[in-house]
């Protein structure tokens, strides 16, 4: 690691005050920026901990809503009692993150800030059609996330909790990178108000909506109008762990499987 | 850049002077010469690094020392007391759940933090429980067993 300076701010207000630059960066769980900071791919002048700011941390329902702060770590998700009664896919999804010793430092911050194409909570994001609140503004989970790594985060821009509206009934379903937990593929599949959403991470450079499989749930909400739509392969993710093409297939089987656990 | 910092580790008042990259396990190692504390990949995968820290398992090579500031530190070195080891680690002993003994603080961690969580874990729970640690020589069959019996122990607070 190459050497930076350290700032601990007790409140919201002290830590933005002190991201003055692009060199500056915040520090939640640690779990990916250490690794990278120890591979020497990023070079900050300063980290920010954002780890003593009790504002940022909590699980409430607040209305048809259950809102997450953005440093809760993702053991504290998938054990609260909260979670577990108004969306339990939810919880689900932050147990099968990495491991217990991740799970017990890593935050949906720092998760969803950092946007890696393989994580879980970005299935939640677009598929439960969150809400990312930052220290100005909000951001709708659909419009979040742009590219490999890249959000509609502006620099220095701070997430301070994520709300997930409550579905009618939720599954989510990943075939999981048996070294690392990351997902090959991941799938969120919700009933809203609003109409079916299924949310993919994994598959392409960033999180996005199957919306041609939410076509086919929302004219028979069946496992197997999900297994019926043939996804195509083209911009999909392609490595040594799957490729494009059997990512895409994985989508509509993994698809099938929420559907079946969402009890269609 | 150095900052002071201190923490309880294992029951005792410690404190020391940090650069803000030291890592938690770099400060147990070198600082407190706390040699129990493995680094087997230090790239966040192989648990042989486990602690716990303010009641949960972290690993802590990927933890900056000054972010535990503070906190509350236990280390395989504050298992046994004193001639008496820890239900978890005489359950080890007794079920041959290590080899060459590498990963074997971070496991006992692991294990002794899974218990804490889960006083009566089955088969499955003690290898999902134990998900963030490698071992290259046991085949971890010996390791689930010996989880299972030091679960027992420290449920009756008798040895494994
Ligand atoms: C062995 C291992 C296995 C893993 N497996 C999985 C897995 O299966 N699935 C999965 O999804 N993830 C996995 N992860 C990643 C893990 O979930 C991380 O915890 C997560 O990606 C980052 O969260 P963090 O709190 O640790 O953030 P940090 O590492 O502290 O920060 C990550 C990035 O986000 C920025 N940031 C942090 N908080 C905020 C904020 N509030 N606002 C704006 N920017 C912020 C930081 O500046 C940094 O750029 C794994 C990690 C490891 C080490
Ligand atoms: S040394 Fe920390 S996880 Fe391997
Ligand atoms: S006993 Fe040798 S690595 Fe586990």
């Amino acid at each position: 690691m190459y050497a930076f300076e350290y700032h601990r701010p007790s409140s919201l207000d002290e830590a933005v005050a002190l991201l003055t630059s692009e060199d500056i960066k915040p520090l939640a769980g640690g779990q990916t920026l250490i690794p990278t900071l120890k591979q020497r791919l990023a070079m900050p002048e300063a980290l920010v901990d954002l780890g003593r700011i009790e504002a940022l941390k909590g699980i409430r329902k607040e209305g048809d809503a259950i809102v997450i702060g953005a440093g809760t770590t993702h053991a504290e998700v998938a054990a609260s009692e909260v979670v577990r009664g108004a969306i339990p896919a939810l919880a689900r999804l932050a147990g099968l993150i990495g491991d217990p010793q991740v799970r017990n430092r890593g935050t949906i911050g720092g998760s969803i800030a950092n946007a890696d194409p393989a994580a879980d909570y970005p299935a939640a994001v677009v598929g439960l059609g969150a809400t990312i609140h930052t220290n100005t503004r909000t951001i709708a989970g659909d419009d979040y996330f742009q590219d490999l790594f890249t959000t509609a985060l502006d620099e220095n821009e701070l997430i301070t909790a994520v709300s997930f509206p409550i579905p009618q009934a939720a599954a989510y379903e990943k075939v999981a990178n048996p070294a690392s937990g990351y997902a090959v593929v991941g799938v969120m599949v919700a009933k809203t108000a609003g109409g079916v959403r299924v949310g993919v991470t994994g598959a392409g450079p960033c999180a996005f909506r199957a919306t041609a499989i939410e076509d086919a749930l929302a004219r028979s909400f069946t496992p197997e109008a999900a297994k019926g739509v043939a996804m195509p392969a083209d911009g999909m993710n392609s490595d040594i762990h799957a490729s494009a093409a059997y990512r895409a297939a994985l989508i509509s089987v993994l698809a099938s499987r929420a559907v079946a656990a969402c009890g269609g | 850049m150095s900052i002071p910092i201190s923490m309880t580790v294992n029951g005792q008042p410690v404190s020391g002077s940090v650069e803000p990259r030291t890592l938690l396990v770099e400060f147990l190692r070198e600082q407190l010469h706390l040699t129990g504390t493995h680094v087997g990949c230090d790239t966040s995968q192989c648990g042989a690094c486990v602690v716990i820290a303010d009641g949960v398992s972290v690993k802590s090579c990927t933890a900056l020392a000054v972010q535990c500031d503070g906190s509350q530190v236990t280390t395989i070195e504050g298992l046994a007391n004193g001639a008496t080891l820890h239900p978890m680690q005489q359950a080890f002993n007794d079920h041959h759940g290590l080899q060459c003994g590498f990963c074997t603080p971070g496991m006992v961690m692991s294990a002794v933090d899974l218990v804490t969580h889960a006083p009566n874990p089955t088969d499955e729970d003690i290898r999902k429980g134990l998900d963030g640690n490698l071992c290259r020589c046991t085949g971890y069959q010996n390791i689930v067993r010996a989880v299972k019996a030091g679960a027992e122990g420290m449920r009756t607070g008798m040895g494994g």
